[in-house]
């Protein structure tokens, strides 16, 4: 059979955009105003992009597979929020150090999954759930009913509000883009890169030509906990609030947007790219529902719904006799 | 190469470090509580075991088979939501059977669902059964808004109370099911889902129906959800539309520490059966254990996370020393 030939990452985007120009024929949609039409395409674009950059961690650790997933995401994303809460304590001078602590803990969690994966040979999915329980009891004593802490002004400015009041881009937006760079140049312009698409098709491949594979099982899951640590980062600079359960309802629609990218969830096929387009259609969705005023259950078996012919599109694996 | 007796033990008895396991953690449970073992006391911990239990055994076999099913709590949920509200607290006891006859239906339609997309469209399974996970959890929402409803008090006590031959209700299902299992895995469909299991090209090319059997463990896997359905549902004898969510990923850890492997075509259902009732009493003994609640969750995942590391460090330390 022939395929369509048009990719993931782009087919998501359209789809995106066409979710967009409809939902302004909803009732309580922007209408004909395109002032409020910008306004809300670059809030929408702005909450994707929390849910991107927790989802170029899980990106990595798709591609590098042998069933690679991080369920620990979500539990990182609290943790290191309630950290830079109580570090920066509204303090810009401190939030340098808060960004860095962040990366350190989630990088560390994430070389213990990786440990765990490598040496010990624990699945995954398993391995990254346990340490998702772990850290969550953490964040349970850390937290201890209530922490005293504080945003600083300066995170609130560089991530919450837009660049200039002439000039409306959100600054989380430009933030994402340069990301979205970083992340490009990592997994097409690296020996890193290119290892970890070898070792997502075949690790005994990659093995024989001389990829550390250890190594680079134990570095993609490190990278993985640091950017689901810069997440963290970022939701707290955007809520200013710290709740139990900030970081949890990020995990599974970072998997969906994943998917939705186009990036093969067995490994070694994908792109931080297809990832953003993921996480702006996945954002989109609920917004739109939520604007819709739909019940939760609705709103959730439409999402449920789409979800899957999403992935019925472009989500069907190579036949067997193939 | 040389295998060493544990090593030739635990490749042909995934079970066994379940076994030692389930033994350790029972006697522990029998310091702390003495009278485990009364009959009262059984009855009352074998109950409340024996609905992930049974979504246990249907993740096994869908595990076995190569997949994954997230969607188990869904279904849960929306078998409890119609029980409690097509029911009610004052319905009669043919009203009751006829509706969990219909349950059970219910759920293999909701499990054929999976199979399908799965199978037949071969869609990835984490994010297929993940996408119809919110269908199914949408759905009981939508038949039940607000925890409420409910099954007869009497009906209910059939579940509870019944104590055959001084040995709790609980016992007879496990073992008719484990019977049931051992027939099955006899038989050629056994060794088929193996095969899918362990190597679904090869199986293919050995013209076993890798599309059938693939389908039909999500079909099992729905039964077992339903049956778990209803038996949380005399349990706690009302209706609440988020009861199912949280024995997804228990059902998962279970098969886990029962011994089979995430992969596929290793393992069986007596593991996670065994990794199950171990969950169970492991949340036992931290209540008897006077933890302080803050550090509860901890000390369980702790747990959770070394039973799951136990297997994978002793072979770790043999290979080293030898």
């Amino acid at each position: 059979m022939k395929r369509i030939s048009i990719s993931p990452p782009v087919a998501a985007l359209m789809l995106a955009i066409i979710l967009f120009l409809l939902s302004g024929l909803l009732p309580n949609g922007y209408g004909n105003d395109l002032n409020v039409a910008r306004a809300q395409s670059l809030n929408i674009l702005r909450l994707a992009v929390f849910l991107g950059v927790i989802a170029a961690g899980q990106t990595l650790v798709i591609i590098s597979g042998f069933e690679g997933i991080d369920l620990s995401a979500g539990s990182i994303v609290t943790l290191t929020a309630i950290f830079t809460y109580v570090i920066v304590k509204g303090d810009d001078n401190k939030v340098l150090l808060a960004l860095l602590v962040s990366l350190l803990v989630g990088a560390f969690i994430g070389l213990i999954n990786g440990a765990g994966i490598t040496f010990l040979k624990i699945s995954p999915f398993v391995m990254t759930l346990g340490m998702s329980g772990v850290v969550t009891g953490a964040i349970i004593i850390a937290n201890h009913g209530n922490v005293s802490g504080k945003v600083a002004p300066i995170m609130t400015r560089l991530i919450a509000r837009p660049l200039s009041p002439r000039f409306p881009i959100p600054n989380a937006l430009i933030i994402w883009f340069i990301f979205g760079f970083l992340m490009w140049l990592l997994l097409e312009r690296t020996t890193f890169g290119k290892n970890l698409f070898a070792i997502g098709v075949n690790r005994v491949t990659a093995k024989l030509s001389g990829v550390n594979v250890t190594l680079m099982n134990l570095a993609a899951y490190s990278l993985a906990g640091a950017l689901a640590g810069f997440g963290g980062f970022l939701v707290i600079g955007n809520t200013g609030v710290v709740l139990l359960q900030l970081g949890q309802p990020f995990l599974f629609p970072s998997i969906a947007a994943v998917a939705v990218g186009g990036t093969l969830l067995s490994g070694g096929k994908g792109s931080y790219w297809g990832t953003m387009a993921g996480a702006i259609v996945l954002t989109l969705l609920t917004s739109l529902l939520t604007t819709m005023q739909m019940p939760d259950s609705v709103r959730r078996m439409v999402l449920g719904g789409t979800l899957l012919i999403l992935i019925s599109i472009y989500g069907r694996q190579r036949a067997l006799r193939q | 190469m040389k295998q060493s007796r544990w090593d030739a033990l635990t490749s042909r008895q995934p079970a066994l470090f379940a076994l030692i396991l389930l033994v350790l953690s029972i006697v522990i449970n029998f310091i702390l509580q003495p009278n485990m073992f009364a009959r009262e006391t059984l009855n009352s911990n074998m109950r409340v075991f024996l609905p992930i239990i049974l979504m246990a055994i249907g993740q096994a076999i869908v595990i076995l088979g190569g997949g994954i099913d997230i969607s188990v709590g869904g279904i849960v949920s929306i078998i409890n939501t119609v029980l409690a509200t097509r029911v009610g607290l004052d319905g009669s006891a043919e009203r009751m059977w006829q509706f969990v006859f219909m349950s059970l239906l219910a759920g293999i339609f909701a499990g054929a669902i999976n199979g399908f997309f799965i199978a037949y469209l071969r869609l990835q399974p984490i994010i297929t059964t993940y996408a119809t996970s919110f269908l199914y959890a949408g759905f009981a929402l939508f038949i039940l808004p607000n925890p409420g409803g409910g099954i007869p008090a009497n009906i209910a006590a059939l579940y509870r109370d019944s104590t055959p031959l001084n040995l709790p209700l609980a016992f007879y299902i496990i073992a008719i099911l484990l019977l049931v299992w051992l027939y099955i895995s006899s038989t050629r469909y056994g060794k088929f889902l193996y095969a899918v299991g362990g190597k679904p090209e090869a199986a293919y090319e050995t013209a076993v129906p890798v599309t059938w059997i693939r389908f039909s463990t999500y079909v099992i896997s729905g039964l077992m959800a339903a049956l778990a359905g209803i038996a949380i549902t005399m349990l706690s004898g009302s209706g609440n539309a988020d009861i199912g969510n949280p024995m997804t990923l228990n059902s998962i850890t279970a098969v886990v520490i029962g011994g089979n492997a995430m992969s596929g075509g290793v393992g069986g259902v007596v593991g996670p059966v065994m990794g199950a009732i171990t969950l169970g009493i492991i949340q036992n003994i931290i209540s008897f254990a006077n933890i302080n609640t803050w550090w509860e969750t901890l000390v369980k995942a702790t747990i959770i996370v070394m039973a799951l590391a136990a297997p994978g460090a002793i072979n770790l330390m043999r290979r080293r020393r030898s």
